[in-house]
């Protein structure tokens, strides 16, 4: 390939029409209080990973909404689940079994299998 | 209406003034009252019959100047028709801010761009929720702040009430069409009253009504009618599009217009924001400045139904004691609290 000395980034807008949402069917279908996180970011104010890393549960959580998965294939193995974001969370979210569906949901894509229960 | 009806009962000879041909205001255009989502009927029968027989109603009557002399106010109405008064008080509510203003939202230009107002009024019809190609609507968004906290639109303050009335129509619509994906798009979602953050929560928890931190800047018409709206979902950081079957704007709440307004005809000044300045905010908040003059309701600034009904029982009193020369409790000068 030609090198012209520049490159051309991948556009970053979400686009929410075409974006897949299995993985938030997924986590949902486990764990319904998914739904109930308003992003106030305490589970990753109170998160050692997201302290020294970019994870962040906050973010986490919308970009399985969004439908944005290389988000989560990239960072959500970093979880260890100490569970700090669950006694932080003010609205009770089952934070520890999100994670854990979402590292379920993203083993089985890295395995190419279908997001099946 | 409750103000009226409580200055008669306190022994004064009240008449009520409408510009329009039914009393009640905007209440009658609501279908259902947030937080608790009941109807205003029984509420707006009960304020009917309290000043039934008992207030002079002039319906369909424009008030055309407001005058001053030795044994009072003089009101002057449209067809020549005139009454004299002691005290007046400006009930005449707040304006809805003209989504048409805000043009890049479509609103008058692309047809599935509709209102809070007009979705009430569809609730109220009874009749099914479509869109203007006559189908069910799948995804539904609402995008807060329409005319509120921008000064392009010439209003800078917080209409205060279309937050939790966005909350309480995208349950409506998600009951309506259970289907449907509903999204709320906000800058900041302010909860602030007794059970809305319960209906917030019910909205999330048992509706699975999505929230994304949102301002539209514009929005686009596809070829089958659906918008498109470009945003930037802020807590990613990250620009996004979607496809809407249906956006309803919510309106704000703002000051009544300039022009020939009964604020601006008794000589009342303006604050700010466009609302009627008080002299005691915190004390009196219905007090103009002019003696004898008083302000309740909606044409103070965005109120619930609730607070309005509080406030009219409130300014009954002081126009009471006003009209009775009992002292007044206004710059907590001559207030007596048990000892």
């Amino acid at each position: 390939m030609i090198d012209f000395g520049y490159s051309i980034k991948a556009d970053r807008q979400i686009n929410f029409d075409t974006n897949s949402k299995r993985m938030l069917e997924f986590v949902r279908t486990a764990e319904p209080s998914i739904d109930w996180c308003m992003s106030c970011g305490t589970c990753s104010s109170a998160c050692t990973a997201a302290s020294i890393t970019d994870y962040s549960l906050r973010r986490l959580i919308l970009s399985v909404r969004r439908g944005i998965e290389s988000d989560v294939l990239n960072t959500v193995f970093r979880c260890r689940f100490c569970g700090k974001c669950a006694n932080a969370c003010p609205r009770g979210v089952n934070t520890r079994n999100i994670i854990y569906m979402m590292q379920t949901a993203a083993t089985k894509i890295l395995n190419h299998e279908t997001l099946m229960h | 209406m409750e103000a009226a009806a409580n200055l008669s009962r306190m022994g004064h000879t009240v008449t009520l003034i409408e510009k329009s041909s039914a009393t009640g205001g905007r209440l009658n255009q609501w279908h259902a009252l947030f937080p608790s989502r009941i109807s205003p009927r029984p509420l707006l029968e009960r304020l009917k019959s309290e000043i039934s027989g008992n207030v002079n109603v002039i319906l369909d009557a424009e008030v055309t100047g407001i005058e001053k002399n030795d044994d009072g106010y003089v009101v002057d109405m449209a067809n020549n028709r005139m009454i004299t008064a002691d005290a007046i008080l400006l009930t005449s509510g707040f304006d809805i801010f003209e989504a048409e203003k805000k043009e890049e939202y479509g609103y008058g230009i692309y047809e599935n761009v509709i209102t809070s107002v007009d979705l009430e009024r569809i609730f109220n019809t009874g009749q099914p929720l479509l869109t203007v190609q006559g189908r069910k609507p799948s995804r539904i968004g609402f995008i807060h702040c329409v005319g509120s906290r921008d000064e392009k639109a010439g209003n800078f303050h917080c209409s205060k009430v279309c937050c939790v009335t966005a909350v309480k129509q995208a349950i409506e619509v998600k009951e309506l069409i259970p289907s449907a994906e509903v999204f709320l798009f906000y800058m900041d979602l302010r909860m602030y009253g007794r059970h809305f953050e319960e209906l917030y929560k019910d909205a999330q928890f048992k509706h699975g009504i999505q929230f994304i931190r949102a301002r539209l800047s514009e929005a686009f018409e596809n070829e089958d009618g659906t918008v498109q709206i470009r945003i930037e979902d802020t807590l990613l950081a990250r620009p996004l599009k979607m496809s809407l079957d249906l956006l309803v704007l919510m309106v704000g709440i703002q000051a009544p217009k300039k022009k020939g307004n009964i604020i601006d005809l008794v000589g009342i000044q303006r604050d700010t924001d466009g609302f009627p300045k008080l002299d005691d905010p915190y004390g009196m908040p219905f007090r103009t400045g002019i003696p004898g003059i008083y302000c309740a309701g909606g044409i103070t600034g965005p109120k619930t139904i609730d607070e309005t009904l509080t406030e009219a029982r409130a300014v009954a009193s002081e126009i009471d004691a006003y009209l009775t020369g009992m002292p007044s409790f206004s710059n907590f000068e001559s207030i007596v609290i048990g000892l």
